[in-house]
């Protein structure tokens, strides 16, 4: 079955005074009918410029340069401003992190999400206003007919987020991205909107693409994951085969730089040395390379290709980490602060 | 372990074991415009923290651990209660010796952005406290910002630098740099890695636990992410509603959960394995958090309560934190411990 959307060698970019920052920088990845598709990576890797780029809302001073995003047999690039209009809402929906910022504070909640739908001519007006509690009582929201009446600042941040979803599912759309949608809620109001998640993909069979930084969210909902580094896909494949054997060493250092809380006596955390490359002056080579502990000569001189390392995985590396000795992974393991350097300011202390 | 380190320097010294105590401590808001009603952020906290360990305080928004933080640390001033640092009651303290009682305890904050001063050099920045505390001067005084900043992995010829000048990770390390500048004993770290990414977020508690373990470091380390929390802490204290529902030793808090609250909490924290994952089921919690301006009678908690006998003992009785579980377990709860 052909894919729901495939990308196909995205770049995005933004023209600024400094240069051009190279936000998405060839990108290809796909998502199939009623998948849920994890997208991993941390500030400016790209994740968030990808799904913008899907919805074509990427702002300004930033455009798509090149590349296809193929959703069926349309490509959205080449969309113009009617059919993109159409096609936001209706084949694919986006939620937000802070959904107070998405909702208009002084209209009715229900109210909004009937505007949703008749704004898409979707549904008739009076079906939309027949359909705004349905769809409350489908995102679980307590006292659905009573909470239409409500403005946005009379929900929770969990509820906000449930009226986000409501109207995002309000035309029925094929893909669903949520983009950080539970990181400014309470854990448990987190699990809350994570198992709603997995139920609307169950019982609509609407396609998810969760885009987080937290790898213990994708291991809840996504059966497949994407890992983003400096704009470019570096690993790929099914949820169980990368959590259980990483290869890119990006992948394999990210899920040992947080502490899990179900581990009773824990390592020291890995921590990936220096900083995330400036998009604007990428380094030659692997993009990882200057913060990798496990490179070679040839990582600062030619980038890898995305390559198959396991059945439906792929890795974007030359080394590989199946190919690193478990003596050297411990190197990461080394301390960060310079103790040596807390011993002579610990004697000028204790002396003066 | 701490306190043998301890006694190791200052051998005919006898260290109270406990360097800081709560002692049924309250934090009142008014409430603006409303006549006489007020927010109960804190309402009658008591909680000791040991020399040398890492208490780890957690709790969702609205709990009252900041606002607990910034009572401890005399930003707040207490409503009710004492908090009692090396033996003296800061909140009664004040002049000179509550400032020479300041220079022991520090604060690290959340947002690395909002907490330094972007007008401030980074070496103001971190040589405001040893000038306010008259730690060194002069050519020292260079010394000590130049080894502070080494100290906390920058480099030390940046102290001319400005804030903005540095990532969200290195700007926490100048707030690290400018919290150990003073030579504290106690250092509040409240959300100190939760505005970071995840590989900047391992750099930092790393270094946290270095600096800990070099200095002989008491934190307090105030946290909604438990998984972080059960990493760097010997005990954790669990809040709810301005109240202290659980504490214990992190093994026993973690592995043996007593009050309901902590158990919820607990099982709604995914984690990075996809197996563990399929067969994890979060005990739900009713409806949300209450308003503290009018907080539920009885236990705070029952009308979210799994296992409350509303109307009832839950509603009627305010539980009071005793002995439940393991031995280094206290819980506020009528039936702590029992079947979810």
């Amino acid at each position: 079955m052909a894919p729901l959307l495939r990308i196909e060698d995205l770049r995005t970019q933004f023209f600024t005074s400094r240069g051009v920052v190279h936000a998405v920088d060839g990108v290809s990845l796909h998502v199939d009918e009623g998948e849920t598709l994890g997208i991993v990576g941390e500030s400016g890797c790209g994740k968030t410029m990808t799904a913008l780029s899907i919805l074509r809302l990427v702002p300004d001073p930033g455009r798509i340069v090149s590349g296809h995003i193929w959703f069926r047999d349309r490509d959205v690039v080449a969309m113009d401003h009617e059919r993109i209009r159409e096609f936001r809402g209706n084949d694919v929906a986006m939620i937000f992190q802070d959904p107070m910022t998405s909702l208009n504070p002084v209209t009715r909640v229900g109210s909004q999400i009937q505007e949703a739908m008749t704004a898409h001519e979707r549904f008739s007006a009076h079906d939309a206003t027949a359909r705004v509690v349905p769809l409350l009582r489908r995102v679980r929201i307590p006292a659905a007919e009573r909470r239409t009446q409500d403005y946005p600042h009379q929900f929770s941040g969990g509820m906000r987020q449930r009226a986000m979803i409501a109207m995002g599912l309000a035309n029925e759309p094929s893909l669903l991205i949520a983009d950080e949608p539970t990181t400014a809620l309470d854990v448990t109001v987190q699990a809350q909107i994570i198992q709603l998640l997995r139920q609307l993909n169950r019982e609509l069979g609407t396609a998810i693409m969760l885009i987080t930084h937290n790898m213990a969210l994708v291991a809840s909902l996504c059966s497949r994951i994407v890992v983003m580094y400096a704009g470019r896909v570096v690993e790929e494949g099914p949820a169980e085969q990368i959590f259980r054997s990483p290869q890119h060493p990006y992948t394999w250092s990210l899920l040992r730089s947080v502490p899990r809380v179900d581990a009773a006596r824990q390592q020291r955390l890995v921590s990936i040395a220096g900083l995330p490359p400036d998009l604007v002056r990428l380094p030659p080579g692997c993009k990882f390379h200057p913060r990798c502990a496990f490179r070679v000569d040839r990582c600062s001189e030619e980038e890898p290709p995305l390559g198959e390392v396991a059945s439906r995985q792929v890795a974007r590396c030359w080394v590989l980490m199946r190919n690193v000795p478990e003596e050297a992974e411990g190197r990461l393991q080394g301390a960060v602060a310079s103790i040596e350097a807390a011993r002579e300011l610990k004697e000028a202390v204790d002396g003066g | 372990m701490a306190v043998e380190a301890r006694a190791g320097s200052a051998p005919e010294q006898v260290l109270d074991p406990v360097i800081l105590r709560v002692e049924d401590v309250y934090k009142y808001f008014p409430v603006a415009g409303i006549g006489g009603e007020v927010v109960r952020a804190v309402d009658g906290v008591s909680l000791e923290v040991r020399r040398g360990e890492t208490l780890g305080l957690v709790g969702e928004s609205g709990c009252g651990k900041s606002t607990l933080a910034r009572v401890i640390t005399q930003l707040h001033t207490a409503t009710a209660g004492r908090v009692i640092f090396e033996g003296a009651d800061l909140t009664r303290m004040g002049g000179s010796r509550l400032r020479q009682v300041r220079r022991q305890v520090q604060m690290i904050f959340q947002d690395p952005y909002a907490s330094l001063d972007p007008r401030m050099t980074v070496g103001d920045i971190i040589a405001e406290p040893i000038d306010n505390f008259g730690v060194a001067r002069g050519r020292a005084r260079h010394k000590r910002i130049q080894e502070l900043l080494r100290l906390v992995g920058l480099n030390p010829n940046f102290n001319n630098r400005y804030p903005h000048e540095f990532s969200g990770g290195q700007r926490q390390r100048i707030g690290i740099a400018r919290a150990l500048a003073p030579n504290p004993s106690l250092i509040v770290c409240d959300e100190p890695v939760s505005a970071l990414d995840v590989s900047i977020q391992a750099q930092i508690i790393n270094l946290l636990q270095d600096l800990q373990r070099e200095f002989h470091l008491t934190y307090l380390f105030i946290a909604h992410d438990l998984a972080v929390v059960r990493h760097l802490s010997d005990r954790v204290a669990v809040m709810y509603l301005g109240k202290v529902v659980e504490v214990a030793d992190r093994t026993d808090i973690y592995e043996a959960p007593q009050h309901p609250y902590t158990r919820a909490l607990l099982s709604s924290i995914p984690v990075p394995d996809p197996v563990v994952e399929q067969a994890r089921e979060p005990i739900p919690l009713k409806g949300e958090i209450p308003s503290p301006v009018n907080p539920p009678s009885g236990c705070r908690f029952h009308p979210r309560c799994p296992i409350a006998r509303a109307p009832g003992i839950c509603s009627e009785v305010e539980p009071l934190l005793e002995g439940h579980g393991r031995a280094s377990q206290v819980a506020a709860c009528h039936f702590a411990g029992s079947e979810i």
